[in-house]
């Protein structure tokens, strides 16, 4: 830090000779709250930005279940170094300018070592930077191709879940190979619905394929059929990638403009997670395919691993809450969750983890990991982490819509999504 | 696809879009035009109907056309009781004053959405309709409930003039809106009136909710679209003119409608929003209202 | 002499709390300081002058963008900073010379579709904006000259500093002859335009101010906060300076800091007591109205305190 700032320095340099002291938590927390204690034995507390409410709500439910579920795993065997775990959760309401307020309230507040499990790009964007202004490790579990592409900051991580670049890379061949080659893309004006745009494109002009029509439709839309005219009559294939709880309508609409005479039909769950597909207003959607990230309907040949994951977070096999067969869940991403809270544990056990001083040595054990095979760690599937670009890649499947029920038709090998790096976060300093 | 299918189709869709947006804003044109206050919990009550409506079709064993009969009746009359009732138990304390209802709604609005995420959840649940046909035509298929919600529309607008225009309700709704000291001093209980209104409006809102759930789906936060459209719709359709009300929800429902043929969607909304800013820059007083508003 | 004293010693109070507050609070509160200029800004259009507008988000985010985008095109912070105030005023200038036609409701519905278009606007140009998902600014862009930005203390001292300019211009403003014009607009429009007062004109005047106060919000949310998206541009951004000058009191200069934070410790202090804590602010927002319908302040002034300003 420069000295040039005169009364600017104050403060800082009250805080950082504390921080020498171990004892920066212990200001830092304040006005009656509790202070969090360095010692082996004491609880390890991790941060978890929750999408309690706001339009996240329907995952952010499902993300806390999985955590919690993980974290009884955790404790169950141990802990992570010997030492229980404990999750705090804190609700961003889905909100951007909440996000960056979450983490210092996990941080500074409650004395959490780190933060994870934000899905919504917006929130990971606008909390990235305050991550690295504290400098804590902040572990994504969004799919967002910015972290990869090299947007964020050294301090931010996705080693729970594949980014959308190399999810649409894998199952662009089956796209064009199998369903048709003209493609019209329905996609909401979003950043995501353009990163499916721009990933899809590139991939298409790769196979030869063509992208016939764009189709982007605001996210606030509440009816779709007016713009189902733009679509050429020449489409093989619809491309769809709704969010938002339009997409019940989105796909109804299709079916009533279409009935049973319709281009073949490809999509991205994210559309119709958390809502039951085995319904009559979807029944268009029989015999058309979805990418998923794990299988919401177990299948014949599901894992030892994926039946005892799915038994932990309490979901039957088709997709449901055990208690409650109305609720479905969000299956095919909320994973991502599980599998984070053990990269943390393996991080921190491989940088014998204690306390904030080395949170720095967690980040760089992070990145030094690669292979991870399949195991109760990860249920979903064998994934490859690549240091460099903060990002791992792991095993996508192509489910197809028969009797109400997704049933995997495919699942693509990891080397299917690898791209070339963008970037490398390892030579930016912290 | 030629021209005139496309907008023959444009034109249809416009028009469903028109009848649940009437219905909506012909609750808050009440609101607005007999209390004059700015209701930022409409939307809400939207909602809840629509969510009433989901619990009705899922605990209500029966003929599914009977049920959703029923969803229709039970959703709006319990919206406009707990409307009726935040009325007594706040409005009436703040005098409608209209700062401090806009709050006091705010803070309705969060309640009401806290209580359906608590007790109906976060996610986007179905609501079948209560019958499906899909009417063929030669270039492309229709949903025949859709159809049939234009036509609940027409029925329920021409019963809501003749409550307003015939009844003695309306008599007395129509005079404490033209000015509430002359209708006290004829004995009308203005408070009551209120209360009535705050109510009656919430449940036609709640209605349009129903009505529109088999379109859509119930939602927790679905109230914030129907709530800004029928705001700009009693706005240019004038305060408290019930026909104004009609026109502007037809006016914008179909020229959201026809602009969306050849614009992508996202310029749609920003030419059909601008569109509006325009009509009541030109006409501040809206279609059908008389002075400044 | 009183007023000025007491906004001195509000001043004066952050300026101790920047030694004091603990690290979550002194954070919080940079926030809050940056939000409440956009507060004060609201309260010059509608507390002094009566307009009714639901579209600020629109200065707002024209602030915000201008700074961001600018800085993304390698401009530093200063001047991507000054470019963002001037775009918050202007747009205010050219939307308010073609809304104020209107006034009421009406006015209320055209600012709100501005500020609609401006919103769609944003995501109809993603690849520029990244809409939804947004950007950050690069560390290099928060530095404003020698002070970094991106550390604690420059931050929050660089947010009361933007705070006091602010509070203190908005003071003179209001206690001067223009202030006390557009009061009379306020309280009545026709006798004023008697009094050969150019009531368009005072109006245009007192919402440019205001695009000028949310755009130096924006912009500075930018700068200091290093984020930029379109969640800033929606309806959710024109309601909250609205709530936070009608609970701290429309028409007092301190108001939108109080209802700013109260806001904040609101939602702050329900979410930890229950996971339900949106039900808990919308009950007390009903509480404080019914208690204080004129807002903490106003309802103050009301019951004696008459030389608020």
């Amino acid at each position: 830090m420069t000295n040039n700032l005169g009364p600017f320095t104050t403060r800082r340099r009250v805080l950082g000779g504390l921080a020498a002291t171990g004892a920066t938590a212990g200001l830092a927390t304040g006005l009656g709250t509790r202070f969090a204690q360095a010692q082996s034995s004491a609880p390890l507390k991790l941060g978890f930005q929750l999408h309690r409410t706001g339009i996240g709500a329907a995952y952010g439910r499902w993300y806390e279940r999985t955590t919690k579920a993980a974290l009884k795993a955790v404790n169950e065997a141990g802990g992570i170094n010997g030492r229980p775990v404990e999750v705090i959760f804190e609700d961003d309401g889905t909100d951007a300018a909440r996000g960056p307020q979450v983490l210092d309230k996990l941080i500074n507040q409650e004395g959490c070592e780190l933060v994870f499990g934000p899905l919504f790009s917006n929130v990971v964007m606008a909390t990235a930077p305050r991550a690295a202004e504290l400098k804590i490790p902040y572990l994504v579990c969004s799919e967002t191709h910015s972290v990869a592409a090299g947007k964020l900051n050294r301090w931010t991580m996705q080693p729970g879940i594949t980014d959308v670049k190399s999810q649409v890379r894998a199952v662009a061949p089956f796209i064009f190979d199998t369903l048709g080659k003209k493609v019209t893309m329905i996609y909401p004006d979003y950043a995501f619905g353009y990163d499916h745009r721009d990933f899809l494109t590139q991939a298409a002009k790769e196979a030869g394929a063509e992208i016939v029509k764009l189709l982007p439709i605001p996210v606030t839309e509440t009816s779709f059929t007016r713009y189902f005219a733009q679509i050429p009559r020449s489409t093989e294939v619809i491309y769809h990638v709704m969010v938002g709880p339009g997409v019940l309508t989105f796909v109804k609409e299709l079916g009533e403009f279409y009935g049973s005479n319709h281009p073949k039909l490809f999509g991205f769950i994210d559309s119709l997670e958390a809502v039951n597909i085995d319904t009559p207003s979807l029944s268009f959607l029989e015999g058309t395919h979805f990418w998923e990230g794990d299988c919401r309907y177990a299948q014949p040949d599901e894992t030892e691993f994926d039946k005892a994951y799915r038994k932990a977070v309490g979901v039957n096999d088709q997709g449901a809450a055990i208690n409650d067969p109305k609720e479905i869940s969000t299956y095919a991403h909320m994973f991502s969750c599980w599998e984070t809270l053990y990269v943390i544990k393996a991080g921190m056990e491989a940088a014998d983890y204690k306390g904030p001083q080395d949170r720095q040595k967690f980040v760089e054990a992070v990145e030094a990991m690669s292979d991870m095979p399949a195991s109760m760690q990860h249920p979903q599937g064998a994934k490859r982490f690549n240091g460099k670009t903060h990002q791992v890649f792991g095993h996508q499947n192509i489910s197809q819509v028969k009797d109400g029920r997704l049933v995997r038709i495919e699942r693509t090998s990891i080397d299917a999504g690898l791209y070339p790096d963008e970037t490398d976060y390892t030579k930016m300093s912290f | 696809m030629g021209f005139w299918p496309i907008f023959l189709l444009a034109l249809m869709e416009g028009l469903v879009s028109a009848a649940v947006l009437a219905i909506t804003a012909a609750g808050l044109s009440l609101v607005f035009g007999v209390m004059r206050v700015v209701n930022v919990a409409h939307g809400a009550f939207f909602m809840l109907g629509a969510v009433g409506a989901w619990f009705v079709t899922t605990y209500v064993p029966g003929p599914p056309a009977l049920v959703f009969l029923a969803a229709m009746i039970l959703a709006p009359l319990c919206v406009a009781a707990l409307a009726g009732l935040a009325d007594i138990a706040v409005l009436k304390r703040l005098n409608y004053s209209p700062d401090a209802t806009i709050v006091a709604t705010i803070g309705l609005l969060y309640i009401l959405e806290q209580g359906a995420l608590s007790f109906f959840g976060p996610s986007a649940r179905p609501v079948p309709a209560p019958f499906s046909f899909r009417i063929q035509l030669p270039w492309f298929g229709y949903s025949g409930y859709k159809l049939a919600v234009v036509v609940a529309a027409v029925v329920l607008l021409a019963v809501l003039w003749l409550m307003i225009n015939r009844t003695k309700a309306g008599l007395v709704m129509r005079a404490t809106q033209s000015d509430p000291e002359i209708a006290r001093a004829f004995g009308i209980n203005t408070d009551k009136v209120y209360a009535g209104v705050f109510a009656f409006g919430a449940g036609l809102a709640a209605l349009a909710g129903v009505l529109v759930v088999p379109i859509q789906q119930a939602y927790y936060l679905m109230g914030e679209g129907p709530l800004l459209m029928s705001f700009i719709v009693v706005i240019i359709g004038g305060l408290g003119s019930l026909r104004g009300t009609l026109v502007a929800a037809l006016f914008i429902g179909l020229s959201d409608g026809v602009i969306s043929m050849f614009f992508s969607p996202t310029l749609t909304e920003i030419l059909a929003t601008l569109l509006v800013a325009f009509v009541l820059i030109f006409r501040p007083q809206g279609l059908f209202g008389r002075g400044a508003a | 002499m009183k007023a000025l004293l007491l906004h001195l010693g509000v001043l004066a109070g952050l300026l101790a709390l920047n030694f004091l507050a603990p690290a979550y609070h002194h954070a919080m509160l940079a926030r809050i300081m940056v939000l409440a200029v956009f507060g004060l800004g609201y309260n010059i259009a509608f507390g002094y002058t009566g307009l009714l507008s639901l579209g600020h988000a629109l200065y707002f985010a024209a602030g915000l963008y201008a700074t961001g985008l600018l800085s993304q095109a390698g401009w530093s912070a200063g001047p991507a900073l000054l470019a963002g105030v001037l775009a918050g005023g202007a747009i205010a200038l050219v939307s308010g010379a073609l809304a104020l036609r209107t006034a009421g409701v009406s006015l209320m519905i055209v600012t709100l579709m501005f500020a609609q278009a401006g919103y769609q606007t944003i995501l109809y140009y993603t690849p520029l904006t990244r809409g939804e998902e947004g950007f950050n600014l690069t560390n290099a862009g928060r530095m404003l000259g020698p002070v970094n930005l991106t550390e604690e203390t420059p931050r929050y001292l660089a947010a009361l500093a933007l705070f006091a300019v602010a509070l203190l211009l908005k003071l003179a403003l209001v206690r001067s002859r223009r202030g006390r014009v557009m009061v009379a607009v306020r309280e009545n429009e026709e006798r004023s335009r008697m009094l050969g007062y150019d009531v368009f004109r005072v109006k245009l005047v007192a919402l440019t101010l205001s695009g000028l106060y949310a755009g130096a919000a924006g912009a500075a949310w930018a700068v200091l906060f290093g984020y930029v998206g379109a969640g800033f541009a929606g309806i959710q951004y024109s309601i909250l300076p609205l709530l936070y000058t009608l609970l701290g009191g429309a028409g007092t200069v301190l108001g939108p800091f109080l209802g700013a934070l109260l806001m904040f410790y609101l939602i702050d202090l329900t979410s930890d007591v229950s996971q339900s804590y949106l039900f808990m602010v919308g009950a007390s927002l009903l509480i404080l109205v019914v208690f204080a319908p004129k807002g903490i302040l106003g309802s103050l002034r009301a019951r004696g305190l008459k030389w608020l300003p």
